[in-house]
């Protein structure tokens, strides 16, 4: 069972990194991958794109701890993003940021108690026009309001149930 | 020639339900048997009225907005009876004055079609610039972009004609074009509507770039909170390999030019050119000191070409409609066409494109109808978290470049947030510092330290202690963070507090201000 998940990791390190980190651009797309295939960077993984790639564990945690899209222990099952940015800010996104904290009983960082949900903030998703704006895994929801943020959030736990 | 529904796939359509009032339409032609072919089209920035649906026949666009999902068995009813009659037509899509009244180059073809549809794109100009470009030297493709005025839309407004004559210049070998798609500026989504409406006119201008500077590989450093420009754009690159558009012999003519797609990880200042260049590399994404420009040492220390989307999109425009047209539009050094992006708590927000030197009044009164709210408008910050808060005795500048800078303020990528009177110009002081102190790169210290300092002052501030000696403790901060930072994330988070601090003086303790 281990020995099958990390042939596959290595498989997928390989794959996004053929010439060993060096063009351009794929360092970023095999922790990226990496992560959407565990749902984390693993310490124990970064070592392996370390080594693939040539570069020191330092560097590779130098890299991956900039980026607020990777992290190193597993988040919820989804991820909610609130854009705290200006033009939400304009049109009530502190309210909703109070608001789904209280809902969720969680600060952004966190996950839900059940392990279904993590709350991050996010600096604009381009629906500028439309806010305020969430995003919920690679859907973005405008002119959220705190019953709409309720009805969206229901509809991920229901997703999970059935 | 049968009736043809448009309901668009863009983000901000989505996000207002464009997905399930298709898949409501999709279930209802099918359930009816009614004869209507429907197209995902791209959106044409009109988002106040989006979902924005159009019926096509007889060569005439009837447009209906915002559509919702019960009004599906109403709308299908009128296709087939009287469209006009329906209550949410809105007339000929073109006729709409908010679109009518603009003037659209970049944006011309957003929302015609099905934007992975290449003979669409064909059919609309496309490819046109690209196959003038093959007849010409590279020079010359240079020069038309230098005669044409253009600078570039991601914030800087350097050159373009000259930035991509360094490159020419520089020494052969391997030469790189890398398209920053990072669009890290809250309130702007112009490069995002490009990418996701009209993703084949990217990567003609990259291409374009390609052979005007003789680089061979591309790349397009896309934010990762773009899913569906991500999604968009590898499938055009895709297609236009196959097509013959890209790749090792581009159009039969020997040269070559490969396109690849990054995905960014979240970090604003990725947008910084030299970050962005970093992050590529695969190295922990510090701001680079210049010199070397880019345009000498970039990306892998070879010379490379950095623009934005929007700059690479205006060569296509300039190549296929000529320098001079391109350059007979607009105000003082700002030639071409502004794309600004009206957004927060406007009536009409969206993508309006115009010749530079219309006023900030003009924009959001004329175009966004003013506050989404209702109330009055109080502040407006243009160009990104950067930019100074505009008070209304300012809405009358100019937008161009020089106009604005003159004003204190900067056009940035060209985004536009409207506040009404319900803001708080203290704890707007406040987020810019926040922003900072989350976003900065560390590398430097006014910037690193400043920022999280500066957040505390205006806590104090705002708190009513020892107004004087804060105040002037935050003045002399902004003044050490401008002069001391090596790139404006550092060097601009001070305009904003510092028009808060003037223009919105009665947001804060008295005493402080002015
Ligand atoms: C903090 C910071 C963030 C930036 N973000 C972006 C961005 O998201 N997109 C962009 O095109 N330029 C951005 N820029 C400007 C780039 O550094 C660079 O000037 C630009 O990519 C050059 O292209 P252009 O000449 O076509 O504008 C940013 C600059 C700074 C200092
Ligand atoms: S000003 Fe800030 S973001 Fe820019 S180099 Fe310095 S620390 Fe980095
Ligand atoms: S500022 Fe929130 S989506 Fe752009």
């Amino acid at each position: 069972m281990v020995s099958t998940e990390v042939v596959t990791i290595d498989e997928v390190i390989a794959a996004h990194a053929p010439d060993r980190g060096r063009k351009p651009g794929e360092l970023l797309a095999t922790l990226h991958a990496v992560q959407s295939e565990l749902g984390c960077l693993p310490r124990d993984v970064l070592d392996r794109v370390a080594a693939h790639c040539n570069l020191s564990r330092a560097e590779v945690h130098g890299v991956m701890s900039f980026y607020p899209d990777f992290r190193t222990s597993p988040g919820g099952r989804h991820v909610i993003q609130i854009c705290r940015a200006e033009a939400c800010q304009a049109m009530g996104a502190a309210a909703l940021e109070r608001y789904v904290r209280a809902l969720l009983q969680v600060d952004y960082g966190e996950t839900t108690a059940d392990g279904s949900i993590s709350l991050q903030p996010v600096y604009c998703l381009g629906n500028c026009a439309c806010a305020p704006s969430v995003r919920i895994g690679d859907r973005v929801h405008g002119r959220v309001d705190a019953a709409r943020l309720e009805r969206l959030v229901a509809n991920v736990r229901q997703g999970e149930g059935e | 020639m049968a009736a043809r529904l448009y309901i668009p796939s863009d983000t901000t359509a989505a996000a207002m339900g464009a997905d399930e009032l298709h898949a409501a339409v999709a279930r209802a032609l099918r359930d009816g048997g009614q004869p209507v072919e429907l197209v995902r089209n791209g959106s044409r920035g009109a988002f106040w009225l989006e979902p924005l649906v159009e019926l096509e026949r007889n060569g005439v666009r009837l447009a209906f907005g915002p559509v919702a999902v019960p009004d599906v068995p109403s709308l299908l009813e009128a296709v087939s009876g009287d469209p006009a009659s329906h209550p949410l037509c809105l007339g000929e899509v073109s006729q709409i004055p908010w679109l009518a009244g603009q003037r659209r180059l970049t944006f011309g073809r957003a929302g015609t079609g099905d934007p992975l549809c290449l003979e669409h794109y064909q059919a609309e100009r496309g490819f046109a610039a690209l196959l003038s470009a093959l007849q010409q030297a590279p020079a010359a493709i240079v020069a038309a972009v230098r005669d044409a005025g253009l600078r570039g839309r991601g914030g800087a407004a350097f050159p373009t004609g000259i930035k991509w004559q360094t490159v020419l210049d520089a020494p052969a070998g391997q030469k790189y074009v890398v398209c920053n798609a990072d669009e890290g500026d809250s309130g702007t989504f112009a490069d995002r509507l490009l990418m996701e409406a009209d993703p084949f006119q990217l990567i003609e201008g990259m291409v374009i770039a390609g052979l005007a500077v003789g680089a061979t590989q591309g790349y397009i450093y896309l934010r990762s909170e773009y899913p569906r420009a991500r999604d968009v754009m590898r499938t055009a690159i895709a297609k236009a390999g196959a097509a013959g558009f890209l790749g090792a012999d581009i159009c039969g003519s020997g040269k070559a030019f490969h396109l690849h797609l990054c995905l960014g990880a979240g970090a604003y200042i990725c947008g910084e050119e030299t970050s962005l260049l970093e992050s590529l590399e695969g190295r922990r994404p510090l701001v680079r000191a210049k010199p070397p420009l880019p345009a000498l040492a970039g990306l892998l220390g070879r010379p490379t070409v950095v623009n934005n989307v929007l700059t690479f999109a205006a060569v296509t425009s300039i190549l296929s409609e000529g320098a001079g047209a391109y350059a007979e539009q607009g105000s003082g050094r700002s030639r071409g066409t502004l794309t600004v992006q009206l957004a927060g708590n406007v009536r009409r927000g969206g993508l309006v494109e115009l010749p530079f030197g219309r006023t900030l009044r003009e924009l959001v009164f004329e175009f966004g109808g003013g506050s989404y709210s209702g109330r009055p408008v109080r502040a407006i910050q243009v160009g990104g978290p950067l930019g100074a808060y505009l008070p209304e005795s300012q809405w009358d500048v100019p937008l161009d470049y020089e106009s604005l800078a003159a004003a204190g303020a900067m056009l940035g990528h060209g985004g536009v947030v409207v506040f009404d009177d319900s803001v708080d110009m203290s704890r707007q002081a406040r987020y810019a510092f926040e922003f900072c102190a989350e976003e900065s790169c560390g590398k430097c210290t006014p910037c690193r330290v400043g920022a999280v300092r500066g957040a505390e002052l205006v806590d104090r501030l705002r708190a009513g202690e020892q107004v004087v000696e804060n105040t002037l403790l935050l003045r002399d901060l902004c003044a050490t963070m401008e002069e001391g930072s090596l790139c404006a994330m550092g060097g601009l988070t001070p305009a904003p507090v510092r028009s808060a601090l003037e223009h919105f003086a009665e947001d804060f303790p008295s005493g402080a201000g002015g």
